[in-house]
């Protein structure tokens, strides 16, 4: 568990995910990759830890994952093979709203 | 959050992509990130607080920008067309700054501000010298200032709107899919960088992943062979380049673009007439409108291409009318129409528009934000929503014409003139009446070869709109007076037409 500020960037234990955390709600909450607790700058994974099968649908580059309540938003910069949770509840891809280029 | 993080997703999804074309130079994703890194790196380690960029589009732009980004030191570009004197002015606020520019810039520069000159290409080589290593250190507070852009200053001196990380991104992710773009998708820029649509134009084709292809000086002859060339799927047009594109094109016999599937435009009010021209003689290409200032990180509202040809094709008048309008609010953005006082109006009511969301910033240096407790900006335009949410524009809220006690738009009597078909273009403002406090003026360049009267005009608005709207003063001019990104400079007819207001009255 810990506490997140927006602009952080966060690595998985146990596989190539990258994400960085555009949004979140105050206080601690505990996020996952691959169902181990997603390393910050200078954290090191513990010990002996893989990838959980069950936790393994993968994250897609580019993608913004996000919890029920919507607060809590993870942008993906990297892919790899383990998917995304918040307190073990898997996050879900937020749908984009496609437009036509204006720019 | 920071810009880079924006590219170096794409450098993941699409690194050998080609990203930027400039004549016979490019860059890849890869390259542009490389070439980021280690100009970035160059600034860091500068005394300089800014990275400002006087010039023209090149290789150069999407350097700079990312290289600010990743050093954590605005990115200041400004309109080369200033005079010296009023360019030295905004150089110094700036100073110390690391600038880029031309040859031609550097040995003019009066030494006044504390600049540390480079030449485009110059600048261009430093960046592409280095290695490859993969780093991503870049700072990752989103508060931190991406963009100062000074605003075009048709109202007075210009101010610095401060653009964060965290406003350019969030407008990235409302308005653009990342990696959406197909491979063989091509964007034409002919915007200028100064122009907060070229800054937006690097952003969003990068997270996109298209391909820029960059028209430095925008002539109608020269983008029609570029669009022609570089098999050009969209592109982006200020108001006074489709009019030229639009002429250019009725001269020609037949027209090639078999390429361009979009065509965006925006930055200014577009004449009915030209957008309407522009459809029939581009009947494949998709036609999207976009509204936004600067303050609110480029697009707010969007005129889609669907509404486009549902105004087009129906005979409701208030759905026709919306050809006219700048369209409906992005996701994720809030309009509001207020009267002077302050009130919530509804649809139907004109008064000046208020804008709410993640993207927009609203602030400027030294004046700090102008968003109100609730998170809403003043745009200080003026406009209407109707009742689906369209929002029809008025021109500003400063250039409301108040004759007697009634308040009319320089935009509706203007709608109106330029249907005339001796008519090219018009500018309609107030002026001061001792009699009404202000009189309708209306400054007119006919077309080629046409020919009509004031009175002509003046009984021509009397058949359309109420008789209040009538222009007191009709003036002719061989053009209007625009700045470089097709502002109407209405201070400017002001001034010329309230001389000869007064001495209209004297006489009569």
């Amino acid at each position: 568990m810990s506490q997140y500020k927006p602009g952080v960037r966060l690595r998985s234990a146990v596989c190539t995910t990258e994400v960085v955390v555009i949004a979140v709600p105050a206080g601690n909450i505990a996020l996952s990759c691959g169902g181990a607790p997603l390393l910050g700058e200078g954290d090191t994974a513990a010990a002996g830890v893989v990838l959980d099968a069950a936790a393994a649908q993968g994250t897609l580059l580019g993608k913004r994952y996000t919890n029920e309540t919507g607060k809590l938003e993870l942008l993906c910069v990297k892919p790899g093979a383990g998917s995304l949770a918040a307190a073990g509840v898997a996050l879900v891809v937020k749908s984009a709203k496609p437009l036509p280029s204006s720019d | 959050m920071n810009l880079m993080m924006l590219l170096e997703m794409a450098v993941q999804g699409f690194g050998d992509r080609v990203a930027f074309v400039n004549g016979q130079e490019s860059l890849t994703y890869q390259q542009l990130f490389d070439a980021a890194r280690q100009a970035g790196a160059h600034l860091r380690d500068s005394e300089c607080e800014h990275l400002a960029l006087l010039d023209v589009s090149s290789l150069a732009l999407p350097i700079a920008l990312f290289a600010s980004a990743w050093a954590g030191k605005p990115f200041v570009p400004i309109n080369y067309r200033l005079t010296d004197v009023e360019m030295d002015a905004l150089l110094q606020r700036i100073q110390p700054a690391f600038l880029v520019t031309d040859q031609a810039r550097i040995a003019t520069l009066s030494g006044a501000a504390a600049v540390a000159p480079m030449e485009r290409h110059a600048f261009v080589d430093l960046a592409r010298a280095g290695g490859t290593a993969a780093t991503t250190d870049w700072p990752m507070d989103p508060d931190e200032i991406a963009v100062l852009l000074f605003t075009s200053g048709t109202t007075g001196a210009p101010k610095a709107a401060v653009l964060r990380h965290r406003h350019l991104v969030s407008y990235m992710f409302s308005a653009v899919e990342f990696g959406a773009a197909a491979a063989d998708d091509v964007v034409l820029v002919a915007v200028p960088p100064y122009h907060i649509a070229g800054v937006i134009s690097v952003l969003s084709s990068v997270y996109a992943g298209r391909r820029v292809v960059q028209l430095p000086n925008f002539t109608a002859r020269a983008w029609l062979e570029l669009a022609q060339r570089e098999r050009v799927t969209t592109a982006f047009v200020v108001p006074t380049m489709l009019a030229q594109i639009v002429r250019e094109l009725e001269g020609r016999s037949c027209v090639d673009l078999p390429h361009l599937t979009a065509l965006s435009y925006g930055g200014g009010k577009m004449p009915g007439p030209v957008i309407e021209r522009a459809m029939a003689l581009l009947p494949h290409t998709e036609f999207t409108q976009a509204y936004g200032l600067t303050e609110t990180s480029s697009t707010i509202c969007v005129l889609l291409p669907q509404d486009h040809r549902a105004a087009a094709a129906s005979d409701k008048p208030e759905i026709r009318r919306r050809l006219t309008s700048v369209g409906r609010a992005l996701p994720g953005v809030e309009l509001q129409i207020r009267a002077s006082e302050g009130r919530v109006l509804t649809p139907g009511e004109r008064g000046e528009i208020y804008v709410r969301g993640e993207q927009v910033s609203g602030e400027y240096v030294g004046r700090g934000s102008m968003l109100d407790d609730q998170g809403w900006f003043p745009t200080r335009d003026a406009g209407e929503l109707d009742a689906e949410g369209y929002l029809f524009l008025e021109g500003r809220a400063d250039d409301v014409i108040v004759r007697g006690a009634e308040n009319m738009s320089p935009g509706e009597i203007e709608d109106v003139l330029v249907r005339h078909p001796a008519v090219a273009e018009a500018g309609v403002v107030g002026v001061p009446d001792e009699h009404w406090g202000e009189a309708v003026a209306a400054l007119i360049v006919l077309k080629p070869g046409a020919s009509a009267t004031a009175a002509e005009l003046q009984d021509w608005v009397k058949r359309h709109l109420r008789s209040s709207r009538v222009p007191q003063l009709v003036r002719f001019a061989s053009e209007l007076p625009y700045n470089e990104t097709g502002k109407l400079l209405r201070r400017t007819i002001r001034l010329n037409l309230a001389e000869a207001h007064s001495s209209q009255s004297l006489i009569f």
